[in-house]
Order: C-alpha cells, then structure tokens, then sequence
C-alpha cells in the first residue's frame, strides 16, 4: 500500500519528526517501499498462532522490593543539555 | 605479532616475549597508520589504553590467569564507556558521555583487556554497510572501494586489518556475521539473552545481542567466557550455567549431521559464493560429517517480520532522544514542541528516521493487528522451522551472505540494503546462536560461511566452526595493507 504526503506528516507527527515540504514525497515513496516488503506476510494465513514476542516465551524476571540504585542525581545531570537546581530545563510550556 | 589470536599473544605476554604496554603501542601506531583511510574508530583512547595496558603488565606479573589480561579490544561505539565518549555513530550522541560502564565493557575491564578505542557503525546499528554512520562510512581492508559489511562494519574492518587483537559487536539481525563475512574474519551472535545488553544502546530489545570479532572460533570462545552470564540488571539476561566455551572446541565432528536449507542456496545466491560454500561444506565431509537438505519454509516472510518487529521496537527505544536528559539538542527551540521535532530531525539521520516513522506507523492506531501482531506471528513460524529442522539435524549452515562486500555507494534503495540480511535475520527472529566464518575467497574478496545452532548450544557451535579452522587456514587470511609491522 502506498502512503501519501499527509499520511507521512501524520506519521511524522505522531514521532515528533519534522519532515521538510520538499522531502516529503521522497519519504512517502521510500516508506512505501518498505511497506510494499513488509505486506509480504499478509499472504500468510495466520489465524490462531500465537504471537512470538520473545524467543523463548520468556516472562519478566521478579526480585525482592529493595533499593538496589543509589542517588547519583548530580552524576547524571552533567551531560544534560540544561538543568537548574536539580531540574531539567525544557523551553517554557504555559505562556 | 599483530595478526596474532588471543591464545598466541597471551602466551607471548606470559612468556615475556611482549608487555601489553608493547603490545598496545604497536595497535596504537597501527591505528595511527591505518586509520584515517579504513575509519574503522571513531574514538582512539591512547592514555586510557596504556594506563590499562601497564596496569595488566603487572596483574600479568602476578599471575592474573584470564586469557584476555593485557589483550588490546576494541569496542563498538554502542556500548557505554565511562569516560570514553559512546555516540552510536550518530549526531544525536556526538558528544556522549556514558556516567557508567557496560556489562559487556565491566567484563572485559575486570579481566584485564585493553581498550583501544570505540568503533565506527551505522547509525544506531541500522544498516548493512556501515554508510549510514554519521562519522562517515568504513572502508574493507581487502578493497577500500568496498563496504565493509555493518552494523559492526568498524569492529570487523579493525580485526581483519589487525588494528586490535578482538573486538565486540552487537547482531540485530546479521550486523556481527555479515561484516565478519565481508571482512574474511570470525563473527559469533550468541543466543537471545546469553550476554548482558545492561549499557549497550538499544535498536531493537527483542533482537538485540552482544557478541565476539574475532580472528578464529578459538578467540570467540575465550571472549564468550568474559563476555557472557546472568546479569540482574537486563531482565532478558538468562540465569542459564555459562559452560567453559574452549572445552569442547577440539571434539570430533565424526557422526555431525549439517542441514542445508534448500532456501539459502536459491535464486539470488551469487554462483561462486555459493561454489566456495560448498567447497567448504565438503571439508565437513572430510571430518565426519554428513549433509542433509534441509527446508525453512517460512525464510522468505523473516524480512518482513524484522521490518515491523525492529522499527516498532526502535521507534519506542529511540523515543528517548528528545533534547532533555543528555544528547543533541536543537539551537533556540520556539517551544517544546519545537525542540522535541528539530532535536529529533537534526539530530537523526535518514535511515534512522526512516525505521523510526515505518515503526511509529506499524504501531498506530488501527494497524497493530494488521502489522506488529502479524509480524509476530510469523516469528513464531520461522522460529518454529528451525525447532523442526533441529529435529533432524545438529547444525545448519550456508551462505552468511547471497554476495562479497560490494562497492560503496552501490545499494541507496533501502529495500535492496534490507535485503542483504536474508540468510542471517531468521536466526535474530528465533533468537537462536550463529557464527559467520572465513570459507573462501571470490575474485580477491573474502565469502563467510554461516552456521547456525540450536538454543544455547555455543559450545557446540563453536566446536564445529573451530575444526573447520584447524584444517582449513582461510581465517588466517589477511589483506594487504601498507603497514610498519606485521
């Protein structure tokens, strides 16, 4: 199936991505593509399988509710773009 | 000295032939020869590396017994480094600096290895030919002309130019054994959950999996045995007994029953590659072992599946770029909305912002069923052809790649560059251990060998593909590249 250019912004917007108004139908095309690949599996009839998430079926692994992190706030706040007082500082949100 | 494998140069380092220190300036001033045509490392760490290497010198001294002690790796530029920029071979991370270490990095550090530096890759491990690195693509030692294969393009090309005695990838869907293929070296992707992915940055959780470059299956093992085991900070690590990987390498083949799937020897599979592989396959013969044709009916639909599992799994992991927390952000955003959307785009590259956008699509409202939900459905049947298959056979082998390393610049249509994974991208699906091999060479370039096995059957894997080493000398095969000492 093919995607056109409003499909593509929507996507894009959906993924907080800018796509440039003179690239968009180049990436519909290319995403389209791919698509064209992926729709391969719809031959397939797979009514009652059951879906694979993991390989070995495997399930998520529970330990005791102990604090195993310590506070390493100031360490990781270092590579931040900008902080302040121990907050992360984004452009203002509520004018 | 230099091409050496691990085993020879740690015996040289107890018998005093070298020091690590020796050792490691001699990869040091290689990397200086060599690098700026092969661009294999994006982040060279001389002091680190001979503060590392003098420290070894004296655990060494004292008769530190890991094989690996004073051995010079290097590390692909996905792995978190404290103190060592890791930037995933993309802008986003240009000037990232992990506040820890990864298991994977932990391991090797408490063993004794030497960091050289951080190797190049595709932009977040998404590609087949390392192009789509932001520090620029790699050049393969055998033809500069050529990829080296990716996503651990970096990590290949610096093995087989001998620009460090090991290094470590990581395999989504055949970025460790499709650059081993095309760079004539040894590629080892080891089962779903037997290494830590605590620190490796994620593409694609459920794919994902750390593993071994090495110059032979004898150094993939020893670095099995740093590299793999329970990790309880990744939930997927599985709490499985790590055997001893070297133990079984040197058991007999006689009575190894091979699978060929009739599937990786079809249409598409360049005519000498396919020559050199059965050559090859005839050496088994030779020790014992038999050839059984084997089918995977459902192999054509595993790129289909990856290409909805992966993307949709890298639009969720990759969601965390955004220009709050660490990593690129955009100049005088207007709002956050702005900064979220220019971050993401100037910070992305092409391809990434492809996967990124299929994988947001695939997971939109109204189309899970119709695509994650199918892709994981037939995931299921793929991985259920090799449960059938291992019914009949021990091990299954074939083509790690349809072609050679092919030029660069040659595939720009993303669908024909997906396409590249058809032999390998099955094994990440069923989660299942498979190593690419030296097998052969086509026209001056090199053709890898793929072999697959059952789950967690590493020991075994590595056993055949080591036997074929001892009588075959393919993986001591090396470009000829100008340098100061071999």
């Amino acid at each position: 199936m093919a995607l056109d250019k409003s499909e593509v912004e929507k996507i894009a917007q959906l993924a907080r991505l800018h796509v440039d108004e003179a690239e968009a139908g180049e990436v519909a095309q290319r995403i389209s593509d791919i698509l064209e690949l992926i729709n391969k599996m719809q031959a397939v009839d797979t009514g009652a399988i059951e879906p694979l998430s993991h390989p070995l079926d495997a399930v998520q692994r529970l330990r005791d509710d102990e604090v195993t992190a310590t506070n390493q706030r100031d360490r990781l706040q270092t590579i931040a773009p900008a902080t302040e007082a121990g907050l992360y500082l984004v452009p203002k949100v509520i004018e | 000295m230099l091409a050496n494998t691990i085993a020879e140069l740690a015996r040289s380092l107890r018998k005093g032939e070298i020091s690590s220190v020796e050792l490691t300036r001699a990869y040091l001033d290689r990397i200086g020869q060599l690098n700026n045509e092969l661009n294999a490392f994006i982040t060279i760490c001389e002091d680190q590396a001979l503060a590392q290497a003098g420290a070894a010198d004296q655990r060494l001294a004292d008769g530190d017994p890991s094989p690996v002690c004073g051995i010079p790796l290097a590390h692909k530029d996905i792995f978190c480094t404290r103190d060592i920029t890791t930037t995933c071979g993309s802008k986003m991370l240009a000037n990232f600096v992990s506040p820890y270490d990864a298991t994977v990095v932990e391991r090797f550090n408490a063993a004794g290895a030497v960091t050289l530096g951080k190797t190049n890759m595709d932009e977040f491990a998404m590609g087949s030919s390392n192009e789509t690195s932001y520090f620029g693509p790699v050049k393969n030692p055998w033809d500069p002309a050529r990829v080296p294969g990716g996503s651990s393009g970096g990590s290949a090309a610096a093995v087989a130019a001998d620009l460090c005695a090991m290094a470590t990838g990581t395999d989504t869907g055949g970025s460790i054994r499709q650059p081993a293929a095309f760079c004539g070296i040894t590629g080892f992707k080891p089962s779903y959950g037997r290494i830590s992915r605590w620190g490796m940055i994620a593409f694609a959780s459920s794919l994902d999996q750390a593993g071994p470059l090495s110059k032979s299956a004898e150094d993939a093992a020893i670095m099995m045995n740093v590299m793999a085991g329970l990790d309880p900070r990744d939930s997927t690590s599985v709490d499985l007994d790590v055997p001893d990987y070297t133990a079984e390498l040197d058991n007999s083949l006689q009575g190894l029953r091979i699978g060929l799937p009739r599937q990786h020897f079809a249409e598409g599979l360049n005519a000498d590659v396919e020559q050199q592989v059965r050559d090859a396959l005839a050496e088994y013969e030779k020790l014992g072992a038999t050839l059984v044709d084997i089918d995977l009916p459902n192999n054509h639909l595993s790129v289909s599946s990856y290409y909805v599992v992966a993307p949709a799994e890298a639009s969720a992991n990759l969601s965390r770029y955004d220009g709050v927390r660490y990593g690129y952000r955009c100049d005088n955003p207007a709002d956050l909305e702005d900064m979220y959307k220019r971050t993401r785009s100037e910070g992305f590259g092409d391809e990434v912002k492809r996967r990124i956008l299929v994988g947001t699509y695939a997971l939109s409202a109204g189309f899970y069923e119709a695509y994650y939900r199918k892709a994981q459905q037939i995931r299921r049947l793929v991985r259920q052809d090799f449960l059938d298959a291992f019914k009949e056979v021990d091990v299954i082998a074939g083509p790690t790649s349809p072609h050679v390393a092919f030029k660069l610049g040659a595939k720009s249509d993303p669908v024909a560059m997906y396409l590249e994974d058809i032999y390998t991208i099955a094994v990440n699906l069923a989660g299942l251990p498979g190593v690419s091999i030296p097998a052969g060479m086509s026209n001056g370039l090199p053709v890898g060998m793929h072999l697959v096995a059952g789950d967690f059957q590493e020991a075994r894997l590595l056993n055949v593909a080591h036997q074929f080493q001892q009588h075959t000398d393919w993986h001591t095969r090396r470009p000829a590249l100008q340098s100061g000492e071999g």
